[in-house]
């Protein structure tokens, strides 16, 4: 069932073959579906040319999307969120992964994909932002990644 | 053997075809649950790690599940982490797996290292169900005081989930929430303010008086934030962490919404931020985005509100189609408040209908439809209908609907409604929503000006539309109605070319129009109310066209007496019976009643639930020549000629015209088509309160009958047509089949009794209208009235009649009058019955307000007066 207020629905990693690499989900979809579901997003976005908006609908979803090389940034949210403060959130998270990986790229995030999340999850809590000073989050993870 | 993950990934990349990586994966987790099952705790966190992008990959885990626990109960450090974000993402709050998880979960939550605690707050926060929030309910309360910040933040965000899932544990938690706001930590800025945004939403005063109070630390920490100066660390393209500003902002407006006082406060920053925030970069617009939605829904100044909306008007010529879209969006929730600010803006709004990409073209159709008014409708219908011409099909049922919705409440002339009509079926008929048809029709049928250009133009369409939807029943109905108008000579002057626009003359065949019309009817293609529309249609040209054609039709009609479909057998039965009686067809076949379209209520979607009410002033013409509408339906049922003015007691059966009783009885029975109202009544009466009833079912010359609700129209074959049975032309409604309108009546009519309440009503210029009411027993809500008319006058008053409105509350039905002459010197007088039926008897009584015509010695008179029914009735 729908929960009021949820600021992100969903978070997405997807390349533009339909492979999903990273995903996390803010609210319960059942697994059968969510490999057509992201493939279906994906093919929007993909049919959409550089020059349109970030933003689509699908489902009763808001999605907000951004290609960064070979990967497509998909956030689903609610209606009353305010989709440009999305898009600032989507690079900050981008920033935080160039900074940990050293020029992050699609591999990176294939092969550290426990780390991918970690970061994720620093910043985002039950479809909540918690963190976004680059500064806090790097600190944290130095030290969360590091002990062994 | 246990591969790393790494290895895993390669082969998995390296399969070519779907099957292949199904073999990897299931060798992979073969080898997994073997290592599972013997307990190799070593390897027990890789495996995990390698479960999480099989299940990513979208393959079933469940095997997992429990090595997730074991892991979290490990003491080591790795192990727990790998263990928590299993658990997140391979369980949701629906296993019972989790209620396991509670005692560690609560074990960790006091666990002395900071991260540790986090990972606890973290997994509880996304996953925790009803019975872990209520547990671990105690510890969060605990964290969120805690001077660690890493572990305030997460805890106010656990403490949401929690709330959530326990709501009764909200006292609580309020108290502290103010101790985050005194926080200097962003993050804990960040998350406090989350929290009472989510408590907002509960919008209890428990919550929300507190609350306001905040507003000045709020607009405190914001008026930081946008004066401060350049802060690196919550820096983003020189705007200081726009994330709390615009939770801030979000915040305020939860806050400010129906509350002045707490909106007096924030005008100054919201000003502030309008103006202080560059709008160069995205992270400007979102700020100024968030700020013009707080604007726009606190109580705010009006200067205030204007300069949001100048934000919106920035907004949507920039070129970024980000911002363009985003101010579509905002402005269509706006529009409601400040309709004229947003017209300034009409055209820019109308060129985004044309852009490339769809999702602006969404916003901009959904502003659109709420700026339509009666000085823009004509343009704006125009772009409309040249985006109804290139849309996707998933915009067109909307599109549509409103499309009519708009032009019939705004309409500047009938002829411009018809046409736009006419090319919304055109274009997309299959779409049109059900009402609209039978609205085109009526608002034909009452506009007689319009019957020659509209059954022109409707040819024209039938000629080129091959879709058989709404447009085909439309123009097939015209057609028969107005056939002679169409085939006649329009040499002439055309009538009806207004406003410079072209009027219509083509010259058709009668040959012409009965081929079309029988291709209608013979085309496979078609639906079957369209059919039986088609067959009614050429029945009706029969009388309007040449005999020899009317001997084609009869033949074309014969041809369906063995239909396998009974609608169509049924038509083709009667008409082809109806040829037989020559002098009556003519008068059956002649033109329909003015129909009145269904109130507007129903054309929304809303079920009406009442009759329509006409007032006074009814477009309906005045029924001057009821008796003989009496009389042709008393021809038309046997009942014998009726000269004189007193229908009710002129009732005689003919034995031999039986069969005609029983024919029409069975027009008049219970029709195929799922109608609710049983018209039984018609049939099964003795005959002598038969024409009683009969005259009662044509209801009253103004008022149309009972429409029990809209659904029947639409299920009727006949498309939904209301037959406002107010007669205005000498003939009757005719006998189509599946009228079922004719037959609404459910109350058994009687006679008032004599001598009861009986008072006067009017009396003015020598005319007294007397009224005499009864009860009905059993039914003390439903009135039945005798209005007397008499005439003192020295000379006799003709075309006398009688119209009646009634407020909300009431519901009434008129039947023809005795006669239309009022004899002079009170020599004679006229009757007429009418019955009330008052839904509020007992609160409220009965209002009449008359309108009554006459002709006497100077010519025509016409006055109006209210009547009030004495008390009681």
């Amino acid at each position: 069932e729908r929960r009021a207020g949820i600021m992100l629905r969903f978070f997405l990693l997807v390349n533009k073959q339909g492979q999903t690499r990273l995903s996390q989900y803010y609210e319960h979809m059942p697994l059968a579906d969510r490999s057509a579901f992201e493939a279906q997003i994906v093919r929007k976005c993909l049919a959409r040319s550089e020059g349109q908006c970030s933003f689509l609908e699908y489902l009763g979803y808001k999605i907000i999307y951004r290609r960064y090389a070979s990967l497509f940034f998909i956030v689903g949210v609610d209606a009353s969120e305010n989709e440009l403060a999305i898009l600032e959130f989507v690079h900050a998270y981008v920033e935080t992964l160039d900074a940990n990986f050293e020029n992050v790229c699609e591999l990176d995030i294939m092969f550290n994909l426990d780390k991918a999340h970690f970061i994720l999850d620093e910043m985002v809590m039950n479809g909540h932002l918690v963190e976004t000073a680059k500064i806090n989050i790097n600190e944290a993870l130095t030290l969360l990644l590091a002990e062994k | 053997m246990s591969i790393r993950l790494r290895d895993l990934i390669k082969n998995v990349r390296g399969s070519k075809t779907a099957a292949e990586e199904r073999a990897v994966i299931q060798k992979e987790c073969a080898a997994i649950r073997t290592s599972f099952k013997e307990e190799d705790a070593e390897n027990r966190h890789r495996n995990v790690a390698k479960l999480l992008y099989i299940h990513m990959l979208g393959y079933p885990t469940h095997f997992g599940q429990m090595e997730c626990l074991k892991l979290i109960v490990a003491p080591g450090y790795t192990d727990k982490r790998i263990g928590y974000l299993g658990l997140m993402l391979l369980l949701d709050e629906n296993q019972e797996v989790l209620m396991l998880v509670t005692n560690s979960l609560k074990n960790d939550l006091n666990h002395p290292n900071q991260f540790i605690v986090g990972l606890a707050l973290t997994a509880l926060g996304n996953i925790g169900t009803t019975g872990m929030a209520r547990d671990t309910a105690p510890e969060v309360e605990k964290l969120l005081a805690s001077t660690n910040p890493y572990i305030r933040k997460k805890a106010a965000l656990a403490a949401i989930r929690v709330l959530r899932k326990v709501p009764e544990l909200l006292d609580n938690f309020v108290p502290r929430i103010k101790a985050l706001l005194t926080e200097r930590n962003h993050g804990v800025l960040l998350t406090g303010v989350t929290l009472m945004v989510e408590l907002t939403q509960a919008a209890t005063d428990a919550v929300l008086d507190p609350f306001r109070k905040l507003v000045p630390s709020l607009v405190r920490i914001l008026k930081n934030l946008v004066l401060s100066g350049y802060a690196p660390e919550h820096d983003v393209s020189g705007v200081t962490d726009p994330f709390l500003q615009v939770k801030i902002l979000r915040l305020l407006r939860m806050l400010g919404k129906g509350d002045s006082e707490a909106s007096d406060q924030m005008n100054d920053i919201l000003a502030q931020v309008a103006t202080n925030t560059e709008s160069t970069k995205n992270v400007g617009n979102a700020i100024l985005y968030e700020a013009v939605q707080t604007i726009m829904t606190i109580e705010a100044e009006p200067g205030l509100r204007v300069m949001a909306i100048n934000i919106l008007g920035r907004f949507l010529l920039n070129r970024d189609n980000n911002i363009r879209y985003v101010a579509l969006n905002t402005l269509s929730k706006v529009v409601n408040a400040d309709v004229q600010a947003v017209q300034r803006h009409r055209n820019t709004i109308v060129d985004c209908l044309k852009d490339p990409d769809v999702s602006i073209r969404r916003r901009a159709l959904d502003l659109i439809y709420s700026l339509v008014n009666e000085s823009n409708i004509r343009i704006l219908v125009r772009e409309l209908l040249n985006f109804l011409l290139i849309s996707d099909v998933q915009f067109r049922p909307e599109l549509v609907a409103k499309l009519c919705i708009v032009t019939e409440k705004y309409a500047p002339s009938k002829r411009w409604h018809v046409d736009t009509i006419l090319r919304v079926m055109s274009i997309a008929g299959a779409f049109i929503p059900d009402e609209v048809p039978a609205n085109l029709v009526a608002l034909i049928s009452s506009s007689p000006e319009l019957h020659s250009y509209a059954v022109q133009k409707l040819y024209l369409a039938l000629t080129q539309d091959s879709s058989h939807g709404p447009l085909t029943q439309v123009a097939v109905w015209c057609i028969g109605e107005f056939g002679d108008l169409l085939v006649a000579d329009k040499t002439g002057a055309s009538e009806g070319a207004k406003e410079g626009d072209e009027s219509i003359s083509i010259t058709v065949s009668e040959g012409d129009v009965v081929d079309l019309v029988e291709q209608v009817v013979r085309d496979p293609l078609s639906t079957v109310p369209v059919r039986q529309y088609a067959l009614t249609s050429l029945m009706k040209l029969t009388t309007r066209f040449s005999p020899s054609l009317a001997q084609r039709i009869k033949a074309t009609i014969e041809t369906y007496r063995s239909n396998l479909n009974v609608e169509l057998q049924q038509r083709s039965v009667e008409y082809s019976n109806l040829f037989r009686w020559e002098a009556v067809r003519t008068q059956v076949l002649d033109r329909m009643p003015v129909l009145e379209p269904p109130s507007r209520s129903e054309v929304d979607g809303a079920p009406a639930g009442e009759p329509v009410r006409t007032p006074a002033a009814a477009p309906v013409p005045v029924h001057t020549q009821s008796a003989p509408v009496a009389d042709l339906l008393g021809d038309l049922l046997g009942m014998g000629p009726t000269p004189t003015p007193t229908v009710p007691t002129n009732v005689q059966p003919k034995s031999s015209s039986a069969t005609t009783l029983d024919l029409l009885g069975d027009l008049f029975g219970p029709s195929p088509t799922p109608a609710p109202a049983q018209p039984s009544a018609a049939t099964n009466r003795p005959p002598a309160s038969m024409g009683l009833d009969i005259m009662d079912l044509l209801g009253g010359p103004a008022v149309p009958t009972t429409i029990p609700s809209p659904s029947m129209g639409i299920n009727s074959g006949m498309g939904g047509m209301n037959l406002g049975l107010g007669a205005t032309s000498p003939h009757t409604a005719s006998p189509h089949a599946t009228s079922p309108q004719m037959s609404a009546q459910t109350s058994t009519p009687t006679s008032p009794q004599p001598g009861s309440n009986a008072f006067t009503g009017y009396n003015k210029q020598g005319v007294t209208i007397v009224f005499e009411a009864a009860k009905q027993p059993g039914a003390p809500q439903n009135t039945v009235v005798q209005a007397t008319y008499t005439n003192a006058n020295g000379f006799p008053l003709s075309n006398f009649s009688l119209q009646a409105a009634v407020p909300k509350h009431l519901k009434i039905q008129m039947a023809p009058p005795s006669g239309n002459a009022v004899p002079a010197s009170n020599a004679g007088k006229v009757t007429q019955l009418i019955r009330i039926q008052n839904s509020e008897h007992g609160s409220k009584p009965i209002i009449l307000r008359l309108k009554i015509d006459y002709v006497g010695q100077n010519g025509p008179v016409s006055d109006m007066a209210d009547v009030n029914f004495p008390a009681g009735l």
